[in-house]
């Protein structure tokens, strides 16, 4: 089976106008970068995202938010994007604000067979609305259940042609869940490697959970918080 | 004089003990890290997948593919590890996070804490801070007393949507230092350098509990 493609435009071939995707990343560390600019030059409408964060005004998921192709977020923080809140605020866009841990949580037993499992996050907030609550020696829980998606858009530091993958830094997040939960995983590395030159003992995500990889290319790591200390 | 945010940081990071994993919230918390006491060892957990997380870069060394849950450039330290985030939300969620720091909007007397939406005006999200109050052994608030209007942020019950329930430990104010007992309320436990123990019974609209005489904090 062969699961490399050429470019993002590829990869994304059939991803259809209404389409749930998952896409990975923590504020714009780790994002399918690639992916991104070519749901955007697609145009494709109607799309529900998954994502922790919703980039930042022109960069990111940001991009897809100005050119209004987002229906629907998925998210625990959308702090950084002041076009996202004032879409939020104005009820032009659908917002479902998850708790980082219970989202990535949802992700991975999404992807991991569990249908449902409790977490005391959120327990006596408006997060509970509506949900089963149960009690386990004496705290108190509330039923979330697992989330997939259509198409995972995943970004990796490197994989193989058979979809083994290792990740850089902090840009790993929630890339490995969501390689899990998609129904068709699409994984955009630095760089594209043959099978054995990967050791083994190193792989992060296996490759039974991709089917589409590919060789990204430009990427531009962008920094939200540029942070340096002196040197004495 | 009411403390200033690295006052704050720093009557926080007084409670910090040797061997302690401690997870720092967004905006005054973070300053908790340059206080660190001289000889204590503390590991920085950072939510987006990263314990042991360092100081700030030099500038030839910043790596955007390493930050922390503010989105700022770090770096990492000898025993630092990197894992996915639901690795980090179960080092959360499973208690082993000895203290967690957060910045709060508003607290109750009761230990409820609201720092996450203003509804119709501010809606970032809770990020991980449900997960965090929900389940850590030590939570300290880092906050103001009062808003910019000067209303009471220590109050009887939280007006602004919830993070957590009974949750909240200790409190460290611009004025002062509280211990929070559901039973009782807010505990006064130190004022800021001259700061009056009236001055901070008529800025806490939630019960107060004031026992003896109450010490300055020095720094």
């Amino acid at each position: 089976m062969n699961k490399v493609f050429s470019d993002a435009g590829a990869a994304i071939h059939d991803i259809p106008d209404n389409a749930v995707l998952m896409l990975g990343g923590f504020g714009l560390c780790g994002i399918p970068e690639n992916c991104i600019s070519a749901l955007v030059t697609k145009g494709l409408k109607g799309l529900t995202c998954i994502s922790n964060n919703a980039g930042v005004d022109d960069f990111g998921i940001g991009l897809m938010l100005k050119t209004r192709q987002v229906k629907k977020m998925i998210s625990s923080y959308v702090g950084e994007n002041a076009e996202f809140e004032r879409q939020l605020l104005s009820g032009e866009l659908e917002v479902d604000l998850i708790p980082q841990g219970t989202l990535a949580e949802r992700i991975r037993a999404g992807g991991a067979g569990i249908p449902a499992f409790y977490t005391p996050a959120g327990y006596g907030t408006e997060v509970a609305q509506g949900k089963e609550i149960r009690e386990f020696n004496g705290k108190f829980y509330l039923l979330e259940h697992g989330l997939t998606a259509d198409f995972a858009l995943v970004k990796a530091w490197k994989g193989d042609t058979d979809g083994n993958l290792i990740f850089k830094g902090t840009a790993r997040n929630f890339n490995p869940m969501m390689a899990m939960a998609g129904k068709i995983t699409i994984v955009e590395v630095e760089e594209l490697l043959e099978p054995g030159q990967l050791d083994p003992n190193q792989i992060h995500t296996p490759g039974i959970f991709v089917q589409r990889i590919f060789q990204g290319v430009n990427y531009e790591k962008r920094i939200e918080q540029r942070t340096v200390r002196k040197r004495p | 004089m009411a403390l200033n945010k690295d006052q704050i940081a720093q009557r926080i990071s007084r409670e910090l003990r040797d061997g302690y994993y401690v997870n720092l919230g967004i905006g005054i918390p973070t300053l908790v890290a340059n206080y660190v006491p001289q000889g204590m060892s503390v590991t920085f957990q950072s939510e987006n997948g990263l314990l042991g997380m360092g100081p700030f870069p030099y500038e030839e060394d910043v790596d955007p593919d390493l930050i922390n849950a503010g989105k700022q450039t770090v770096t990492t330290l000898p025993g630092s590890s990197i894992f996915d985030s639901s690795m980090s939300f179960a080092m959360i969620r499973g208690g082993h996070v000895q203290l967690t720091v957060l910045g709060a909007m508003e607290v109750s007397d009761r230990g409820d804490i609201a720092n996450w939406k203003i509804p119709g005006k501010m809606v970032k999200g809770m990020g991980g801070a449900m997960d965090l109050v929900a389940s850590a052994e030590n939570i300290i608030v880092a906050m103001m007393h009062t808003s910019r209007e000067g209303d009471s942020k220590l109050l009887p019950n939280c007006s602004l949507p919830i993070t957590g329930v009974g949750c909240v430990k200790k409190v460290v104010s611009d004025l002062g230092v509280f211990d929070v007992d559901p039973a009782r309320g807010f505990i006064l436990l130190e004022r800021a350098p001259g700061v009056s123990v009236e001055e901070i019974k008529s800025k806490t609209a939630g019960r107060l509990v004031v026992v003896g005489e109450i010490p300055e904090m020095t720094f």
